[in-house]
């Protein structure tokens, strides 16, 4: 057993811990499920839900697992009545100050609160009227929030803050409790708060097509934008990118996105895509053309300039922003069949 | 980029110069505020008070393109005060009694009142430099796009071998790449001067290797156009068909007054996009080509890390993939090449023909990317390079330089320097970012960000429209006054067409790299 190693019973169970892990790492690692809910893997913990308690032998009261670190020979306990009751209470105070709203929230399907709640057998609550937990309205192009859906968990402020380093949201005490306060010349739009909100309290609100979770294939892809190379989640519905994501543990980016990112996709659905090729006529207007026709008429002319001044009459730019295999084939149509090497693109600008 | 994003966070010390990161690379410039929050210093080095220097722990406010004297006046104090790292120069580099014998007379009062950066300020950074190691150098286009931009980028590299900031992580020279595919499109051999994988064309060797594979008709030895010098041959005839792919021209470089007069003259002009473009309008045939996420492929980022790219809906219409419309034209020269897919162009010709990719297979990345040299399949990339100080050509070679000033200064009758960038919310031209909703919202049109200084001596308001003149154009734009900015210095972006900045910007260019002088000329203010 290395030095930096921790030994420990997990349900009974001997696990094998890094010093310093905490206990919720530790029983994720040893395949143990202890529910969480503003926990996030990017983020310190937060330790304000009270999900993830669990008992450690020797101590009266259950404590959060997310903030505990392994001990030699610590005994815990996820699973009990007493830890089932803790995480009901827990889920019941977030819900009583909750709008059941669900079949008009797009968060339905994918809201971590409703997957507890349905996994913890909570069926009934005495509601309150739902109030907001923001201190003002939260809301710019891209982002809508739903104040009372918040559970302040305060998972936002942390992305905000300690992910992105923008400082745009803040948790501020009032006379009403904790509350999230939102300056919107600070935002930059990211999005990293829809991103980890576990429930439906930040989302986008561009939604042209409406869709379900449920609906839409998630392909993995890299932005089409900076140098970067973030690895963006594409939602998928009908042939329509609907919305996008960061890939949580994907490099470079580890989940992080820009504005561009997160909302620049929809230019390849615009209806002003060039959808046919096109030919100058004799009346300088561009009419439309089949492949053949358009093709037949550039291997012509290249020929012809080939023909009369030789390869070095042509020249060609290929682009930064397409794939490499359009650059590699471009660059070898240029070389290997004109038999020039007049390629280049935008390399240093 | 020598080292990756990866290395952001847990670096101990960055200087960024010429990188407006925060808006250009804003994932990256989310990594670097981690490591200042944990305790990394930041030194900004740029003309204007950009969003960094909020976080930065001192902010060279340098005049614009002066970078070669301040950081020959830094190594000076380095070498002087005796602060450089001489284990590193002693066994990993060559040339040091040259860059030595050349930042001798770039003393720091030499170089003051070139850079506008007190003497102190920069004793004050050379000798924090020399204390933290390793250092992350980061640097955009605030670098090369000057006339003097080859210099500026060989000085950057020449401080790094100096403080012995190279060969390790969280250190080395970063070019934070300004596209997505820049970087693959250079990989690919989309330049001048070397096939994939940069290898030689003047090489018997790589034309051997490449035309063989090919099957070529003929293959030229000779080092082709670049980008400008294809435009410049327009007019003349010297060039009588100029193919485009995927590049709006006509709004992205500079003097568009000059730009549209040679894409007017052109013979022959081809355009291969996924829209009209002011570009287009000077075409003679328009290829509808497929966007991202309508074909798969890859793309290389600035670390060198290729990933893959998916499809995941039909190109509109007749619209097809870019590589099928070349292997098309190919067929009508009577070449028929085998790959039938963007797998097998990757797989069975890139990896195979450039030695860096060769265990770089799609199958391989279908999750993370990897990064180049990757050699063989087994091969798990790398995330530095010039690991231990060992140079690709054995030593590093310092390039010392002299500073010389931009090609256009202001003077009496155009008294102002113009320098221009990229803003948040848009891309380029916005043939993309301005059909996505909700980005005109956040921009919706161009400004000339002025000092509150030169607005209050025209009496101009923020908001307010002006005209901005130069020897090559005008325009009219909206004023907005900005601490950012300092007096003497007017800043803007391309993005928009009617006050986009190239109605003003400099056809000049290095003499080396043919980069445009983007970031300095000389402009004149009007109230309207």
């Amino acid at each position: 057993m290395a030095m930096s190693a921790v030994k420990l019973k997990i349900d009974g169970m001997e696990v094998i811990a890094q010093k310093g892990a905490t206990v919720l790492q530790a029983a994720k690692d040893a395949g143990v499920r202890i529910p969480t809910l503003c926990f996030h893997e990017r983020m310190k913990p937060i330790g304000s839900c009270g999900m993830c308690v669990v008992e450690v032998g020797g101590l009266s009261e259950p404590v959060a697992s997310c903030e505990t670190a392994v001990e030699e020979g610590m005994s815990v306990i996820t699973r009990s009545d007493k830890l089932l009751k803790a995480r009901q209470d827990a889920l019941t105070a977030l819900l009583v100050n909750h709008p059941l709203d669900c079949p008009i929230c797009d968060k339905a399907g994918e809201c971590k609160l409703q997957d507890l709640v349905f996994e913890h057998g909570i069926t009934h609550v005495a509601m309150r009227p739902p109030t907001s937990k923001f201190t003002a309205g939260y809301s710019n192009t891209f982002l809508r929030a739903w104040p009372e859906r918040c559970v302040l968990c305060t998972r936002c402020v942390s992305a905000c803050n300690e992910i992105q380093g923008i400082g745009a949201l803040q948790v501020v005490d009032g006379a009403e409790g904790r509350r999230i306060s939102y300056d919107e010349s600070k935002c930059v739009s990211c999005g990293e708060c829809i991103q980890v909100c576990p429930v439906g309290a930040i989302l986008e609100k561009k939604a042209e097509l409406r869709w379900r979770p449920w609906e839409v294939e998630k392909v993995r892809t890299t932005c089409p934008y900076c140098g970067v190379g973030c690895q963006l989640l594409l939602h998928v519905k009908n042939d329509r990118i609907v919305k996008v994501s960061g890939v949580e543990d994907g490099e470079p980016n580890k989940g992080r996105l820009c504005v561009k990112g997160r909302f620049g996709f929809d230019f390849i659905h615009s209806k002003e895509r060039l959808t046919t090729p096109l030919i100058r006529g004799e009346n300088g207007e561009f009419r439309e053309a089949s492949w053949d026709e358009a093709l037949d008429l550039v291997a012509n002319k290249f020929k012809q300039i080939i023909a009369e001044s030789g390869p070095d009459a042509l020249a060609g730019v290929s682009c930064a922003r397409s794939i490499n295999e359009d650059s590699y084939n471009m660059q070898k149509l240029f070389r290997g069949v004109f038999g020039t090497n007049n390629i280049d693109h935008c390399a240093r600008t | 980029m020598t080292n990756s994003f990866g290395e952001f966070y847990k670096a101990k010390m960055f200087l960024v110069i010429g990188s407006n990161m925060a808006e250009a690379h804003p994932v990256a410039s989310s990594f670097l505020r981690n490591a200042v929050r944990n305790g990394a210093e930041l030194i900004v080095v740029d003309p204007r008070k950009q969003r960094l220097c909020d976080i930065a722990s001192m902010h060279l406010q340098l005049k614009v393109g002066s970078d070669i004297a301040l950081l020959n006046a830094i190594m000076n104090v380095l070498i002087a005060e005796d602060l450089y790292d001489k284990r590193f120069v002693e066994n990993c580099t060559t040339g040091f009694e040259g860059l030595k014998e050349k930042v001798s007379t770039y003393t720091p009062e030499y170089a003051s009142p070139i850079c506008g950066v007190s003497p102190e300020m920069i004793r004050e950074t050379a000798r924090r430099l020399a204390t933290v190691k390793p250092a992350m150098l980061c640097y955009t286009l605030g670098i090369t796009e000057h006339t003097c931009g080859v210099n500026n980028v060989k000085s950057t590299a020449n401080l790094q071998m100096l403080l012995g900031n190279m060969g390790m992580e969280c250190a080395g020279v970063n070019p934070l790449r300004g596209q997505n595919n820049v970087q693959g499109a250079c990989d690919m051999g989309a330049l001048p001067n070397v096939f994939p994988g940069y290898q030689g064309v003047a090489l018997d060797a790589s034309r051997d290797k490449f035309g063989t594979a090919w099957g070529a008709l003929q293959m030229s030895s000779k080092v082709g156009l670049m980008m400008p010098q294809m435009m410049e041959g327009l007019p003349s005839g010297k060039v009588r068909a100029f193919y485009i792919f995927g590049e709006n021209l006509a709004n992205s470089e500079p003097d568009i007054h000059k730009v549209e007069h040679e894409l007017g003259s052109a013979e022959f002009l081809v355009c291969q996009d996924i829209f009209r473009t002011e570009t287009t309008r000077f075409a003679h045939v328009i290829f509808p080509s497929a966007a991202w996420s309508e074909e798969d492929g890859t793309f290389t980022n600035s670390e060198r890390r290729v990933s893959r790219v998916r499809k995941v809906c039909s190109p509109p219409g007749q619209a097809r993939p870019s590589w099928w419309i070349f292997k098309q034209l190919a067929r009508r020269f009577g070449v028929e090449w085998q790959s039938n897919s963007t797998r097998e162009i990757w797989d069975n010709e890139v990896s195979v023909l450039g030695p860096a990719y060769g265990g770089i297979k799609y199958s391989r990345i279908e999750n993370n990317g990897l990064q180049w040299p990757c050699p063989t399949e087994d091969h798990p990339g790398t995330s530095f390079l010039h690991k231990d100080g060992k140079f690709t050509c054995g030593k590093g070679v310092f390039s010392p330089a002299d500073w010389t000033p931009p090609a256009e200064v202001p003077d009496e009758e155009y008294p102002l320097v113009l320098s221009t960038g990229r803003r948040l919310y848009h891309y380029h031209t916005r043939t993309q970012t301005g059909r996505c909703r909700g980005l005109n919202d956040l921009l919706s049109e161009e400004t000339a960000d002025i000092s509150g200084e030169d607005a209050k001596s025209l009496g101009i308001e923020s908001g307010e429209m002006i005209r901005l003149k130069s020897r090559r154009g005008e325009i009219s734009v909206r004023a907005r006054i900005t601490h950012e900015v300092p007096a003497g210095m007017v800043w803007m972006a391309f993005h928009f067409r009617e006050s986009c900045a190239n109605w003003l910007t400099n056809a000049v260019f290095d003499p080396v790299s043919f980069t445009a002088e983007y970031k300095a000329c000389a402009v004149r203010m009007e109230k309207l």
